[in-house]
């Protein structure tokens, strides 16, 4: 009944309504200590790695360039702090595996020049479409919403293509996570330069600032301040998992489907999250790097959960202490949400460009219930937003038919997770998902 | 720093709070309002007859699942005691003892052990025992002792279902103007006070039951929406096209079952469709086979058997009724 | 009534007849001719249909063998020799004898050599669990211990050892089929000649990283110090990546490099016992008998919630 008074938009099919656990939601962004030692992966971004500027015992500034992009689709890196370098090694980051990545001991806080650190707001875009494109680039901007696309590659829409809309994606539909809440209550103004540098980037007259209905205070204030602003739509919409994923943003917004295996640029939309848009602002308006990044530290045992302003490559362990330190039943550390964050097996690895949060889980919450029979009951199906058949793909990946899970189109699976978290036998849907997809991968090479 | 060793699982981390367990239980919490109604309409026999029903399916579970199959007996997810109280729920009242246990027996032993326990059956299990026994034991199982106030009277005289001394007045050359005569109003039928099954027969209890289910999520409402009204539907045009022979729909919709059918039975979870708009086929075909039975068939009611022949038909939909693949040229986009 | 009985075998004869000249022009159309030899081929072959060769099943293997008319390029692994020469006189040709060969673990890192470091909580499939980060323990190469190998195999030739918590294949039914190789995630499980008399000797290790990170996550991984490449007299063992590796071909089972490694990780089976030979870690062999993985990793969280 309540959908019919306030008639909210959202995307028609499949969902599910997590808990909001919006724990952290009033507290603001808070600068945190350095610490003594952080580590810079080379690669934080989709694509390949990034090249080594620097050796052993160099001195390096903060935002000074470190390692520099390796082809198009790869993105630079930027030291987050001034001090000497340390080991270049392989270490365990928060993907779970080792990766390379540069040590920089921490010593005073002294920033390259060029940089602009106050505070105040630079409204007039000077550069031109080229520039921009060039700056975000060399600013080694990457998509802050989880997946870490290389932004300026989002940006340089493909020949043949054109994008109409530039769509913002405000949601964070992810329970417990405020890092993109905050950011938006904060640096509202920045986040509409930040669009509105990214439309001219693109050469769009329209922008939608999507944000769901559980951060009124957040659509209030962008919707006052974008007044200013021509071309800047907010709307606000149901609340909904998984809402925040770019295909079901433009379903909800647009009502357009980006087709299986297509991007969003093939319905004439680019999405881009609103971290990522304040860092394009910072990049292009203030000279300034991607070093620094809105981390929510959260967690139902936590006695502080917070938003810090976080340089990248600071360990997740800095982080917990600085929000009261990890809990004694703590029984899982999770890197981004609760849905599709990735566990942890180690509190010493560094924050990435796409870390958006740092979820504690209690131990009575972290082990998975016995799983049970699938009793046919179609939640996972309903739950899909994908319209895929989730019971079905997870048998055909377990039994090894993975030619057959190809042709049911298990790679149009996002691993939102929907179908574990609706299942009342408690049956690892999205793990035998990720196998398929792998096999199927392997089978197509 | 970490003192303890930390859990990595794969994503989601989190889990609504619905397990089998609940989902079955709040099916049974659904039940007690027709239970309590048939207690009050039957009396002490109800209760008699539906604690054997389930007594007896638990005991065959366990015995089934640890002796025959070997495997750890897992009795108290609470199918068994939904198989038990369905097929209660599919007996009248004055049922001897003996009929109750081998209903029981077929059921769970034939109806779902044999296939592999929950979630594999391909029938809904109390409904295999019920047609069992229809078939096996047809006198016992079609006289039904005629409601009186339960508690207060006991009535030992029995009768025929409303359905069925139709279908006999209609075979006799009876006019249906005359039959419905004796027939009980629509709200006694819809209050419950008809001769029946044990759960049957009253749509209000059976109707709150359905609220409980659809506000505590555990079913849709695609499959008993579907179902109703398609029996109101067909049964409507065979009524326009010939009222002296058909009864009325509503008549229809609330006797013989329908109720019962399409709020615990069609919507079992094992053996009804996983999509939403194969459940809507499901139902239109279970409303439309019910009626052909009624009007055409020698059974005066036909819900078990219309859903024993959707239930076979439900690999079938399900293999052709796909969700929309997100993206793909189709109706919803 | 004579009548109706007459009608009605001669309709049902009628029927027959005609179904009869349908079937057979039906067959006449569809004859698919096939070589007799693919048949025969198929029959001593051992039909399991494991993919070993390299064919979707047995039969493609006869199809194969029948339309190539050259064995030289085709083995069946599971049959060996024997099979080949069997399927080699049915065709006419020649076969060249092959080594025989069985799967090897070349993994020794076992609960206790190797400490856990965290608790793997998702579906127990070693795919599932490598391609969501390295591992359980610290070392982000050796094997899963969730007996992938062992579900692939068809043969019951592997099982998961409890208590070290790794797989073990029986040799006696390995029949080299690959499946074990191409299921491991981890690709620790490789084909190994079989070796005179079924001896030889393989490193139990692909851990690539540096010595010294290698050994802090498992005792008895190869740090690629070379000790053994040194004493190796045939030039049969090679170190690429901080890791030692023994080619089959030239190492003549001498054993030397066995006693010289630290890790005690160079493999040889199927010896006779040497009597000066060190005991396998006394510390290790002691406390070998009362290892389970989930206990250990409760006493280590209890011992820590204490402190």
């Amino acid at each position: 009944m309540l959908n019919l008074l306030n008639h909210l938009k959202t995307f028609p099919q499949g969902g599910v309504h997590p808990d909001d656990n919006k724990l952290s939601a009033k507290s603001h962004i808070q600068e945190i200590s350095l610490p003594k030692i952080v580590y810079i992966p080379i690669s934080q971004h989709i694509g390949k790695p990034a090249e080594p500027l620097v050796e052993r015992g160099d001195t390096v500034k903060a935002g000074q360039i470190i390692a520099v992009h390796e082809g198009f689709v790869s993105a630079n890196i930027h030291a987050s702090v001034s001090g000497k370098v340390g080991k270049v090694e392989e270490i365990m980051d928060s993907s779970g595996f080792k990766k390379m990545a540069i040590a920089i001991r921490v010593k005073g806080d002294d920033w390259e020049e060029g940089i602009d650190r106050t505070p105040g707001l630079v409204k007039e875009i000077e550069l031109n479409k080229k520039e921009i494109l060039a700056k975000i680039m060399e600013m080694g901007v990457v998509g802050q919403g989880g997946a870490a696309f290389p932004s300026h590659v989002k940006l340089s829409v493909p020949e043949g293509k054109s994008a109409d809309h530039l769509i913002v994606n405000g949601v964070e539909c992810e329970p417990y996570l405020t890092a993109d809440h905050r950011l938006m209550l904060e640096k509202p103004e920045e986040i509409l330069v930040g669009t509105q540098i990214l439309m001219k980037s693109l050469g769009v007259e329209n922008a939608i600032i999507g944000i769901e209905n559980n951060k009124k205070d957040a659509i209030k204030l962008l919707k006052k301040k974008s007044k200013d602003y021509r071309g800047i739509k907010i709307a606000s919409l149901k609340v909904q998992y998984p809402q925040g994923g770019e295909k079901q943003l433009i379903k909800a917004l647009l009502n357009r489907e980006v087709p299986p295996g297509g991007l969003p640029i093939d319905v004439g939309c680019v999405v881009h999250n609103v971290g990522t848009t304040f860092s394009v602002y910072q990049a292009v308006q203030k000279n300034k790097p991607v070093i620094e990044r809105v981390v929510t530290v959260t967690g139902k045992g936590l006695e502080k959960p917070s938003n810090f302003w976080v340089r990248v490559g600071t360990p997740v362990s800095h982080l917990i202490d600085a929000a009261g330190g990890l809990p004694e039943n703590t029984g899982k550390v999770v890197s981004g949400g609760p849905m599709m964050g990735k566990a942890l097996a180690d509190i010493s690895v560094p924050i990435a460009k796409a870390t958006s949060g740092i979820l504690i889980i209690p131990e009575y919450e972290a082990k998975r219930a016995k799983e049970y029979n699938c009793i046919r009951c179609g939640k996972c199906v309903e739950a899909c937003p994908m319209g895929l058949e989730p019971f079905h793909m997870m048998l055909l990946a377990k039994k090894g038919f993975y030619e057959k899970a190809k042709e049911d189109n298990i790679m149009d699976c996002i691993e939102c997770g929907s179908c574990s978290f609706e299942c009342p036998s408690n049956r690892p849907i999205v793990d035998y998902m990720r196998l398929g997809k792998i096999m199927v991968k392997k089978l197509n090479n | 720093m970490s003192t303890k060793f930390l859990t990595v699982s794969p994503s989601p981390h989190v889990h609504q709070e619905q397990s089998v367990k609940e989902l079955m239980y709040g099916v049974v919490i659904a039940m007690v309002p027709a239970l309590l109604f048939s207690i009050y309409n039957f009396g002490i026999e109800a209760i008699y007859v539906t604690s054997l029903a389930v007594i007896s399916c638990l005991i065959f579970e366990f015995t089934i699942a640890k002796y025959l199959l070997q495997r750890e007996p897992d009795v108290w997810n609470g199918s068994a005691i939904i198989t038990g109280i369905l097929l209660a729920f599919n007996v009248p009242s004055s049922l001897p003892w003996y009929i109750i246990v081998i209903g029981s027996l077929v059921a769970i032993g034939i109806g779902k052990m044999s296939f592999g326990g929950l979630g594999n059956n391909p029938f809904n299990p109390a409904l295999v025992g019920r047609v069992f026994l229809l078939i096996s034991f047809p006198v016992e199982m079609t006289s039904w002792p005629v409601p009186g106030n339960g508690f207060m009277e006991i009535d030992g005289a029995s009768g025929a279902t409303i359905l069925g001394s139709l279908k006999e007045g209609l075979g006799n050359g009876e006019s249906m103007e005359t039959l419905m005569v004796s027939a009980p109003s629509y709200s006694e039928l819809f209050w419950g006070f008809q001769g029946g099954s044990l759960g049957e027969i009253s749509a209000f209890a059976l109707l709150l039951g359905l609220v409980y289910m659809l506000y505590k999520k555990i079913i849709t409402w695609h499959i008993p929406v579907a179902m109703i009204s398609s029996i109101f539907v067909f049964s409507g045009l065979l009524w326009l096209i010939d009222p002296t022979q058909h009864a009325d729909p509503l008549f229809h919709v609330l006797t013989g079952g329908v109720m019962l059918g399409a709020i615990f039975m069609a919507t079992d979870y094992v053996t009804s469709p996983m999509t939403t708009k194969g459940m809507l086929v499901f139902g239109v075909g279970i409303g439309l086979i019910t009626v052909l039975i009624r009007a055409f068939g020698s059974y005066p009611e036909g819900v078990s058997f219309a859903i024993l022949i959707m239930n076979a038909f439900v690999p079938l939909i399900d293999k052709y009724i796909k969700p929309h693949r997100f993206g793909a040229k189709g109706f919803l986009s | 009534m004579s009548d109706s009985i007459l009608y009605t075998i001669l309709s049902l004869s009628a029927l027959g007849a005609i179904a009869a000249i349908i079937l057979y022009f039906v067959s006449r159309k569809f004859k698919v001719y096939e070589d007799p030899k693919i048949g025969n081929v198929e029959e001593v072959l051992p039909t399991t249909n494991c993919g070993g060769c390299g064919f979707p099943g047995c039969r493609a293997f006869a199809e194969a063998a029948v339309s190539k008319n050259d064995l030289s390029e085709l083995h069946c692994p599971v049959g060996g020799n024997e099979v080949m020469k069997q399927v080699a006189e049915i065709l006419g040709l020649e076969v060249e004898e092959r080594d025989p060969y069985v799967a090897v673990v070349r993994c020794t890192g076992s609960v206790e050599y190797r400490k856990k470091t965290n608790i793997y909580d998702g579906a127990p499939n070693c795919t599932i669990a490598a391609s969501l980060y390295s591992g359980d323990t610290g070392c982000a190469y050796g094997c899963v211990g969730l007996g992938e190998c062992v579900d692939a195999c068809q043969f019951d030739a592997m099982y998961m050892d409890e208590k070290t918590g790794l797989p073990v294949v029986i040799e006696d039914k390995c029949t080299a089929c690959n499946a074990c190789v191409t299921a491991c995630p981890k690709e620790i499980m490789e084909l190994w000649p079989q070796g005179r008399r079924n001896r030889k000797i393989y490193v139990g290790c692909v851990n690539t990283d540096k010595g010294g990170a290698a050994r802090k996550v498992c005792e008895v991984a190869c740090s690629g110090c070379a000790k053994c490449d040194e004493v190796c007299r045939y030039d049969a063992i090679t170190i690429e990546n901080n890791l030692a590796r023994i080619d089959p071909e030239l190492c003549k089972l001498c054993r030397k490099c066995v006693d010289v490694c630290d890790a005690h990780n160079i493999i040889a089976v199927n010896f006779p016992p040497k009597k000066e030979r060190p005991p396998r870690k006394a510390k290790a062999t002691a406390k070998k008998e009362d290892v389970d993985i989930i206990g250990m990793v409760k006493k280590e969280n209890d011992k820590k919630d204490e402190a």
